[in-house]
């Protein structure tokens, strides 16, 4: 029988490492706290990466694992400097759009790195415990290791795929079959983790461990395929509290406290923001996993026979500067073509005439919640101009006009007068209750959802058809014109 | 039965920090304005990074060429967690900043 009580291996070092995991730990902590409020945020992240610098200086300086301190410092510090490069040239040169991507990226890449400590770690521990005449795996290291392996592979391939759904390099597969594909993966996993916290440990026995790899990849990849692009921030956020949880395995595994601390705060913290993210988009989270969203749309065809109005480029800038107010609802399509700039120039030059300009900020406009909000920041707009939905959508009877850019399936009535659209019950800015709506587009083809949108037939609306910034280019010379 | 209480007396200390942390994750960014989502997405998937220290652990014992290779490789592949997450969540954060001081 094993003895209860742990060995005490008192050092120094060791003493200075564990209290700086627990600044560690405070850190992160408070950087969390902070960057959940506005005006602490930047200095919030400031704090966590200084609690993650001490952790990691500190482990290199004073661990010691069996009373032997780290050794391959030189190529410690070398793949430090290799990711440090790689990591801060890629995060300052991506485009703002494109940071959802990059997110889900750097998020596999975390959870790449839990599988393999995990995949290195295996073997060591079967050695140990055939040594040791054990009868089975059945110890709590082994449930940490098989845990942060599973884990950790699913989100680095699911993440893998989200970046290529983000990025519009893969596209949505739509079918129920894989639903249950992903069940029988899921039971599969489920019966080889048993599989091997029973078998008799051999040293070298490994066999297993890489098929367990092998189907984590592929429950990874199964397991977002079937969601649709529109709901990929709701599961980078999920994969972000998986890959927490993977790290925290590794902390039960080395009983290492700031990663163990770390690693629950993020699958916590990271679990509760999806289902935030999901409430603002009035879903369920198994509903986005299962997938209602972009399904089976032939019933909306119907739309087909309605009569589209266009508005010339002379009319529109007319219409715009005789108006009193004026409210700006952008969309992914405005992120896309880079044009927030011109839409600063555009309101810049419609405020010059005496016209009101406003925002109208769907909660999940852009690829991600907030996203549009950073984007439009970046373009130099005010923050107060920025009306949140329920803001703008109490003002939109005073409203003149609304110039929809790039959005599509936020401003869709659908939601709110056809139940049996997939987006019915979504909160969406009602542009249809202004006096006119602008709609600028590239075509009439459908938004993220996959769905007809009734507002584009609407009597009070215009299309202005045209890739948005090459539109707002010449919108602006018009108004200039006049 | 003997096993799980066994269990659960030698790895008291972890599963309470565990639960403590799970309470403390939810507690801490539950008021957060959808504003932040993203940005604290980004934050949260930095801190997750934290699985470097396990990558530097295993690292820094490896004395065959392959557990050398893995562990170089999990000390890159988790710096780029850890450096990417806070760079870019730092850029995301500038924007609101730089709004801010010009009002």
């Amino acid at each position: 029988m094993e003895t209860i009580t742990r060995l005490i291996q008192y050092t120094p070092e060791i003493s200075i490492l564990e209290m700086s995991y627990i600044l560690a730990s405070v850190l992160f902590i408070v950087g969390l706290k902070r960057l959940s409020h506005p005006d602490t945020a930047r200095n919030g992240n400031l704090w966590a990466a200084a609690g993650m610098g001490l952790a990691i200086l500190f482990t290199i300086l004073f661990h010691k694992k069996d009373g032997e301190s780290i050794g391959n410092i030189p190529w410690i510090l070398g793949a430090l400097v290799v990711g440090t490069a790689v990591g801060w040239v890629a995060a300052r040169k991506v485009k703002m759009t494109a940071m959802p991507q990059m997110v889900s990226i750097f998020n596999g890449m975390g959870g790449a790195c839990a599988a393999l400590i995990s995949l290195m770690e295996f073997p060591k521990l079967q050695e140990s415990l055939a040594e040791a005449g054990a009868s089975s795996m059945l110890h709590g290291e082994t449930l940490a290791i098989l845990f942060g392996l599973t884990i950790g592979g699913v989100s680095f391939a699911g993440s893998m795929i989200a970046f290529g759904k983000l990025d519009e390099k893969i596209g949505d597969i739509k079918a129920s079959w894989l639903r249950y594909l992903n069940l029988f993966f899921l039971l599969l996993l489920v019966v080889l983790l048993v599989l091997i916290m029973f078998k008799h440990p051999v040293s070298g026995d490994n066999t297993l461990i890489y098929f367990l790899t092998l189907l984590a990849l592929i429950y990874g990849v199964s397991f977002v395929m079937p969601i649709g692009g529109a709901d990929m921030p709701v599961v980078i956020s999920l994969l972000n509290s998986f890959t927490g949880i993977a790290a925290a395995c590794g902390g039960f595994l080395y009983n290492n406290q700031a990663m163990l601390t770390g690693g629950i705060l993020v699958g916590s913290s990271g679990t509760l923001l999806t289902i935030l993210m999901c409430k603002a988009m009035n879903r369920s989270l198994l509903n986005v996993i299962i997938g209602a969203f972009g399904g089976d749309s032939t019933a909306q065809g119907e739309a087909g026979d309605k009569t589209v109005k266009e508005i010339t480029l002379s009319d529109a800038a007319v219409l715009l500067s005789y108006s009193q107010k004026i409210l700006i609802v952008p969309g992914y399509g405005l992120a896309v073509a880079q044009a927030q700039h011109l839409c600063h120039e555009l309101d810049v030059l419609l405020v010059s005439k005496g016209v009101e300009v406003k925002y109208g900020i769907h909660p999940v406009a852009g690829r991600m919640p907030g996203h549009m909000n950073v984007l439009l920041a970046e373009a130099d707009v005010p923050y107060e101009k920025l009306l949140e939905m329920e803001e703008a959508n109490n003002e939109m009877q005073n409203t003149d006009v609304v110039i929809v850019i790039g959005a599509n399936d936020v401003v869709n009535p659908a939601s709110e007068d056809d139940p049996s659209s997939p987006i019915y019950g979504m909160p969406v800015i009602k542009a249809w209750e202004a006096r006119n709506v602008i709609v600028m587009k590239r075509s009439m083809a459908k938004g993220y959802a996959a769905i007809e949108n009734k507002l584009f037939y609407h009597p009070k609306n215009s299309m202005l058809f045209g890739d948005a910034k090459s539109t707002l280019q010449k919108l602006i010379a018009e108004i200039k014109n006049l | 039965m003997n096993d799980v209480l066994m269990f659960f007396m030698q790895y008291r200390e972890a599963i309470f920090i565990i639960v403590l942390s799970l309470f403390l994750g939810i507690e801490v960014i539950s008021h957060v304005p959808s504003v932040l989502h993203t940005p604290l997405m980004s934050g949260a998937n930095a801190i997750h990074g934290v699985v470097i220290i396990g990558a530097i652990i295993v690292m820094g014992h490896a004395h065959d060429v392959l557990s050398m290779v893995l562990g170089f490789l999990a000390v890159i592949l988790g710096t780029l967690n850890v450096v990417g997450g806070f760079v870019v969540t730092d850029r995301m954060l500038e924007m609101f900043r730089k709004k801010k001081s010009k009002n």
